[in-house]
């Protein structure tokens, strides 16, 4: 997409008021516990101001810089995925009426118009693949469908990937290339605006931009590139899904169980992730109860239990169906791999196991026989 | 189970406690006026009521044994409770008060007490289960109201009640808190603990205390392991595991395990 042009960074609040007037709910980064977070914003004070973050394998931390801008961070824990397939849901209740019958009716809530500022390249590639997995099916999830619907999607480009980040190696990033409505380009003034959607042109018709420069179009291509080089960590050449359904017997599977504690940490953050439970919690009377998916993972006993047993009852077997499935399974179901480069799983990690060094030992294992 | 049971028969027993968890009943507030019309409450010691001679559907039990008064009583009240349920640490696990197991009797006693011959005692604070089967339990210390609504109810419903068996770490995710291990380097006991307290303590910024007790399949090793990358000596990271569970085989890790001295 062709540039729309620069909003000045004194300007950058007339973006959010043409969000409101559109009716939509902002939700931008902060900084929040030590990490970024997202959450409401009405004003871009509220955005990580001269914020770096430092990442490596189970760490994250901020540090202050003096540089004047916004998005000088590569990500904190969420990505979009919170938003859409949200951590904790009712999804239907059922009632007791006064005849003894019992009554279903399922949640309708309305989602609001919900614009997202800040979202990278990672996390559009990761919602691409949640898309895939709740609306392509034979049936489509309402509840994500609905608040889905209500996205608007405005990303900036990356730069300032983490020592985590891998997304050139996936291929998913650091440029943005779709996917988005608009697209911001950050420089020291200001942004170069992109729009890639009739929701884009309508927000932009609101926006105060000055023309872009040709030295301001180079320094973006360059910001690109440099980000590219920032990325240290890389998955292993070849064809990781052949290795990983080689690989089921590996003696790996059990040295990484000696230090994974099977926490689910990982999953969690992971942008792509979408395994959930679900149970019933009944009111105190007996007369209602509500049934309520959450989050679940393949860490967890729940996810292997069929009657009577745990299948992958020790975290080797749980550890082996996370990394089987992400880089192996997803290419026969969903025609890629599940990961998207994002290096969340490295970050969060409370004892920091590294999947691409996992891949990496694995790879070479494949290939040594 | 799988029985409805019709208005049942309900009982609250205490042995060696702080009485917190009987107090998740009385704080159900609006929702013990509705259990009041569906249950019948036959003894409940902390209320004021105490008629022990009558069979029981589904008896409570908050404490660890300590006597063999106690260990008498528990048996009694087996013999007349169709279910028997465990509530907190030290009725499931023995709770704070096992931390004397870990010390030999004597010497306690002796250093302790001005008069130790009227000290009578068991050698260990024991959980219920070590003396009699137990058809549920429920962990926390002290435990919630939202566990006691959920047994309840599915009990008299016929239905096997919902155990919590997942690592905190799930819940605090999907409260969407940042991890305080990761960002801070605080100790967290959380990949260790199971869920049941909503996440409270790292939604505050703050280390999980294991209060909930040991989720299922844990790696005590590898979290001791990381405790010692953080900066902990042996001995805060073994205060750590042996707070509230230190009578838990699953928290008594090598090479921190439980020194009988
Ligand atoms: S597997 Fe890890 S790096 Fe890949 S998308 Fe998931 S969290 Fe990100
Ligand atoms: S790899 Fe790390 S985050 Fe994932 S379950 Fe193991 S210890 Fe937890
Ligand atoms: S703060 Fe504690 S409970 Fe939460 S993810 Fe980190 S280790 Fe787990």
């Amino acid at each position: 997409m062709s540039f729309r042009g620069f909003l000045l960074r004194d300007h950058f609040d007339t973006l959010l008021t043409a969000l409101h007037k559109l009716g939509a709910h902002c939700v931008g980064p902060t900084v929040m516990d030590d990490s970024i977070h997202y959450t409401t914003l009405t004003s871009s004070t509220q955005l990580p101001q001269q914020v770096h973050d430092h990442q490596g394998p189970g760490h994250y931390r901020l540090s202050t810089s003096t540089e004047s801008r916004w998005f000088a961070w590569a990500n904190g824990a969420q990505a979009l995925k919170p938003l859409v397939f949200v951590p904790q849901e009712i999804l239907w209740r059922s009632e007791r009426d006064s005849e003894g019958n019992l009554q279903f009716s399922n949640s309708k809530q309305e989602p609001p118009l919900t614009a997202v500022i800040g979202v990278r390249a990672c996390d559009l590639a990761a919602l691409a693949l949640q898309d895939q997995h709740f609306l392509d099916g034979l049936e489509q999830d309402s509840a994500y469908a609905r608040r889905r619907q209500q996205l608007i999607l405005i990303a900036v480009n990356c730069t300032h990937p983490s020592a985590n980040c891998f997304c050139h190696s996936s291929g998913d990033g650091p440029e943005v290339k779709q996917d988005y409505d608009l697209l911001l380009d950050e420089l020291d003034d200001g942004f170069a605006v992109r729009s890639a959607s009739p929701m884009g042109e309508k927000i932009c018709q609101q926006l105060q931009l000055e023309a872009l420069t040709n030295s301001q179009q180079d320094e973006i291509k360059h910001a690109n590139l440099r980000a590219i080089e920032q990325q240290t960590k890389h998955l292993p050449e070849g064809n990781l899904e052949q290795a990983l359904k080689n690989l089921q017997g590996s003696g790996r599977w059990q040295q990484i169980a000696e230090r994974c504690l099977s926490c689910g940490n990982c999953t969690a953050v992971c942008p792509s992730c979408f395994c959930h439970s679900q149970h019933d919690e009944p009111a105190a009377n007996s007369m209602s109860s509500a049934h309520i998916r959450q989050w679940d993972s393949c860490f967890s006993h729940g996810h292997s239990y069929i009657h009577g047993m745990v299948i992958h009852n020790e975290t080797r077997f749980r550890y082996r169906q996370w990394l089987t499935h992400k880089f192996s399974g997803w290419f026969e179901q969903y025609g890629r791999s599940g990961c998207v480069g994002c290096g969340r799983c490295i970050t969060w990690c409370p004892v920091g196991i590294d999947v691409t060094e996992e891949l990496h030992a694995l790879a070479e294992e494949y290939d040594n026989v | 189970m799988g029985d409805l049971l019709q208005r049942p028969r309900v009982a609250v027993h205490k042995f060696s406690s702080c009485d917190g968890c009987q107090l998740a009943f009385l704080n159900l507030g609006e929702d013990l006026l509705s259990f009041s019309q569906q249950l019948d409450i036959i003894f409940f010691a902390e209320a004021g009521m105490m008629d022990t001679a009558q069979d029981i559907d589904i008896a409570f039990v908050e404490g660890s044994i300590s006597t063999a008064k106690d260990a008498q009583r528990i048996r009694n009240i087996r013999e007349h409770s169709h279910y028997l349920i465990t509530i907190g640490a030290c009725a499931t696990a023995g709770g704070l008060q096992a931390l004397r197991n870990i010390a030999k009797t004597d010497d306690w006693v002796q250093a302790i007490y001005t008069n130790p011959e009227h000290i009578d005692t068991l050698d260990k604070a024991s959980p219920i289960r070590e003396h009699v089967a137990v058809d549920f339990e429920l962990w926390g210390c002290p435990i919630n109201k939202q566990q006691l609504i959920g047994l309840i109810n599915n009990l008299s419903l016929g239905a096997l009640p919902f155990e919590e068996t997942d690592k905190l770490c799930m819940q605090c995710k999907r409260q969407q808190q940042a991890c305080v291990m990761v960002t801070k380097g605080s100790p967290c006991m959380g990949p260790l603990t199971r869920t049941g307290c909503g996440a409270l303590c790292p939604s505050f910024g703050r280390d999980c205390y294991a209060c909930y007790g040991p989720a299922e399949n844990i790696n005590g090793e590898a979290l001791a392991r990381r405790f010692e990358g953080i900066g902990l000596l042996p001995e805060q990271i073994h205060n750590r595991f042996h707070a509230i569970y230190s009578n838990e085989a699953a928290f008594q890790i090598s090479p921190i395990g439980n020194k009988k001295s």
